[in-house]
């Protein structure tokens, strides 16, 4: 079940609200998408959390596990390439969602030529041009106004396209989020801001951060109409994607739509995860996972059986092995690459 | 499955296993906790990644000093056939974060009155820089009321790098303060509490994120007494880790001493050792100048003497970590350490360096880099940041304009690459300041 923020709003002189969203019935074929790249990202993130364990991954490393189905709801919802997406530092499921091949981000990860920054970004700054992936930043909150230019360019150009802004609930709290918004709505952006709710910015929870704890409603003053999301249900999150694209295509500016979720593991790999109990961590995998939510029903709807879920299971396995062996074997970048790239002409 | 000890942060080389929650013979879920083990920084919770069973755990509980790496249990795991080991030992792309050696004792001196930068007298109780920061804030508090601690993660959680460990606890919410992340909004904050009486220590996770609030410190802070005739001070301690960590990339690895440094208004201080750390904190957190007090994370869990009891370092003077006759290396936080390391290897071949820290970088203790200056007649200086329009080159035009007649050779600067500091191992490792780099530069003016 969605929330809405309590408020509706005059649009072009006549009111208007963004409609309820409902549920998403997915095809057969589509759930089982959904569901392999939950798992996908998921093997992904355990392996690469083996990976920093055995020091082949370095510096911070933020894994994704338990926050799979916001990304995978809403990147299945919009054309890599026409629209266009920015994160932080939790980055390793967008870059997937958005159909980036597992090899380059994993080489990314462990630091070598093949990775797609070449080696030179790591875990929290990867991007890909040409599937409309900016990033990858790793300073709380400066994705919001980036994201807001590139929704700025896509009006400018009438090229139709939406700009997909992820930040958490404790980048909410940064002041340069709130000016975007301003000037978002002002200037009728095509922008979507997802705030991924994990329930907290390192140990800080969000009601320890937040006057306003109901993220969904941050945008009210600046008349930015926002909807509350289960971001453990791909299809609750794919259902809220279908009306927050609706809305921001059809030139009605900004929406922002809080996805509650969390965060399986620690905050980054050195967390002595002090600021909440084993038991609230197990509760959570036990009764809201998105996978196995999505492994129910599909079973239970027969859209596979068991068995069928576990070939998937071992296929994509296979693939996240593959990924790391490729990362691991791959060479490092030549020592030339320290001085390439740092400007784009030469002087 | 053997299970290895894993790194569990950016700089862990190895840990104590403190505890297994578990025994031979016990199914584990994903995500069980299945052991603790304790870093300098802070006890963490060790997870299972997959369903299995415990078949063996072959590091008993307590025992210190376990490498990352070293199998600690070996895993059944559920469903899966037995496949070998993904990978072996952390692979030569991972080398230890910074090639760098312990630095060697201080030689122990006579202190020699100021002006002349002195040697320390060795000796004190044996400290981190982290714990030295940490007392050096709890001793102030303990002084005066007015002082509090403000930050991101300072209080519950301990400090992102545990540098306020305890301090909640000993001085309670009121004084040690958990703010959102909101960078720009507590420094200015900060700055009206300053001004409105109080004595705020405003701890960045790291100055990398300082940047967010950087026309609070410049505009707001520094400018104050200023522009109000001497009548508004401004009494705040700016202080976190600064400079390159481990690994971190790009925007979490730069060294902005230099543009604190450019200021007039402020008072910017960059420690290396343990002592230092306590006794500038100490004065910072009582000078009624705004101060940016600039720590280094490598740092933080490096081992000095710290002189018991009351200990104050003046703001403003440089320090003799060593004396030679041959060369002068000049250098400040863990520049220091590099130019610690090319001294002692300069020292084989009969070349003695003088390693002059200079602790404070405005004011810059000019008065003590002429007089060494004046001693060896050459001058390297190492900088663990960019080369361009760093401390480098305002200590070589300080050499140039009043130094001039004692110089025997130009005056060089050992820096960083100029570029954004990479992710890859063997590029962060190229990029760094090294000790080699110093010897080779040293041996040039020679
Ligand atoms: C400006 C800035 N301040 C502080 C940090 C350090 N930091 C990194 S992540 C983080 C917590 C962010 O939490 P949230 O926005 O909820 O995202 P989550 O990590 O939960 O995905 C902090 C404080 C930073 N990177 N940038
Ligand atoms: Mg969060």
């Amino acid at each position: 079940m969605a929330r809405k923020a309590a408020r509706t709003k005059e649009v072009e002189g006549r009111f208007d609200a963004v409609p309820e969203p409902v549920r998403h019935s997915p095809s057969p074929q589509e759930y089982l998408d959904f569901y392999r790249m939950m798992l996908l990202i998921r093997r992904f993130e355990e392996k690469a959390g083996q990976l920093y364990g055995m020091g082949l991954i370095g510096g911070f490393c933020h894994l994704y596990i338990g926050q799979e189905a916001v990304v995978t709801g809403l990147q299945a919802a919009i054309t890599p390439g026409r629209d266009s997406v920015v994160t932080g530092y939790r980055d390793h499921g967008h870059m997937l969602a958005n159909g980036i091949d597992p090899r380059v981000v994993m080489a990314e990860l462990t630091g070598r030529a093949a990775g797609i920054s070449r080696g030179k970004g790591g875990s929290m700054h990867m991007f890909s041009v040409e599937k409309g992936f900016f990033g990858g930043h790793g300073i709380v909150g400066a994705q919001v106004p980036i994201g807001a230019g590139l929704a700025f360019a896509h009006k400018y150009r009438g090229d139709g396209g939406v700009a997909l802004t992820y930040f958490g609930d404790g980048a909410a709290n940064q002041g340069q989020v709130y000016e975007t918004f301003n000037m978002a709505e002002l200037w009728k952006l095509p922008v979507v801001f997802v705030i991924e709710n994990n329930q907290y910015a390192m140990g800080t929870s969000v009601n320890r951060a937040s006057a306003e704890d109901q993220l969904y409603r941050r945008g009210e003053s600046f008349r930015i109409e926002g909807l509350q999301v289960d971001g453990m249900d791909v299809l609750e999150v794919r259902g809220a994607a279908t009306v927050a694209l609706d809305w921001v295509r059809s030139g009605k500016g900004p929406i922002l739509l809080e996805m509650k979720t969390y965060r399986y593991r620690g905050h980054s790999m050195s967390d002595p995860a002090k600021y909440r109990t084993r038991d609230e961590v197990q509760h959570v995998r036990e009764q809201q996972d998105p996978i196995d939510r999505a492994q129910r029903e599909i079973v239970a709807q027969g859209i596979a059986t068991e068995d069928e879920l576990k070939a998937i299971d071992r296929a994509v396995r296979a693939e996240v092995a593959e990924a790391a062996d490729f990362a691991e074997q791959a060479p490092e970048p030549e020592l030339s690459e320290l001085v390439t790239d740092v400007l784009a002409e030469t002087y | 499955m053997e299970l290895r000890l894993p790194a569990m942060s950016p700089t862990m080389e190895e840990g104590t296993l403190a505890a297994w929650l578990v025994k031979e013979g016990d199914t584990v879920r994903p995500g069980q906790v299945i052991a603790e083990v304790e870093t300098d920084k802070a006890t963490m919770e060790l997870e299972a990644d997959e369903a299995g069973t415990i078949v063996a755990l072959k590091v008993p509980a307590g025992t210190d000093g376990v490498k990352v790496g070293t199998v600690i249990a070996e895993i059944a795991v559920d469903g899966e056939a037995p496949r070998p080991a993904a990978a072996s030992q952390p692979a030569s792309a991972s080398a230890p974060p910074r090639p760098l050696q312990p630095a060697p004792g201080a030689p122990a001196a006579a202190p020699v009155a100021r002006p002349a930068a002195a040697l320390q007298p060795a000796g004190g109780r044996r400290m981190t820089v982290r714990e030295a920061l940490r007392d050096a804030m709890a001793e102030e508090m303990h002084r005066d009321e007015r002082v509090f601690v403000m930050g991101e993660e300072v209080a519950h959680y301990q400090g992102a790098y545990k540098v306020t460990q305890g301090l909640l606890e000993t001085f309670g919410e009121r004084r040690v303060v958990d703010t959102p992340i909101t960078e720009y909004g507590f420094a200015g904050l900060g700055v009206g509490a300053a001004m409105g009486g109080l004595r705020p220590i405003v701890e960045f996770m790291t100055f990398n994120f300082a940047m967010q609030a950087i026309d609070h410190i410049i505009n707001s802070a520094a400018k104050t007494s200023y522009m109000s005739g001497g009548q508004m001070r401004c009494p705040i301690v700016f202080r976190g880790p600064n400079g390159a960590a481990a690994r971190v990339a790009a925007q979490h690895s730069q060294n902005f001493a230099p543009w604190y440094a450019a200021v007039p208004g402020l008072v910017v201080i960059a420690p290396y050792d343990a002592a230092d750390a306590k006794g500038l904190l100490k004065s910072a957190i009582r000078t009624p100048d705004p101060v940016v007090f600039l720590e280094n994370e490598l740092l933080y869990g490096r081992s000095f003497d710290v002189p018991e009891g009351e200990h104050l370092v003046p703001i403003g003077r440089a320090r003799l970590h060593r004396e030679g006759r041959d060369v002068t290396l000049v250098s400040y936080s863990i520049g220091v350490e590099v130019a610690l390391a090319a001294a002692a290897e300069l020292e084989e071949e009969g070349i003695e360096a003088e390693v002059l820290d200079l602790r404070t970088l405005r004011p810059l203790d000019e008065a003590a880099i002429l007089a060494s200056l004046a001693r060896t007649n050459r001058m390297v200086v190492v900088e663990e940041g960019w080369p361009r329009c760093s401390v480098a080159a305002e200590v070589i035009a300080v050499a140039m304009e009043q130094g001039f007649d004692d110089l025997d050779a130009p005056v060089l600067r050992v820096t960083n690459a100029d570029v954004p500091l990479p992710y890859a191992a063997n590029l962060e490792r190229a990029a760094l300041v090294k000790p080699s780099d110093v010897v080779r530069a040293v041996r040039s003016i020679l």
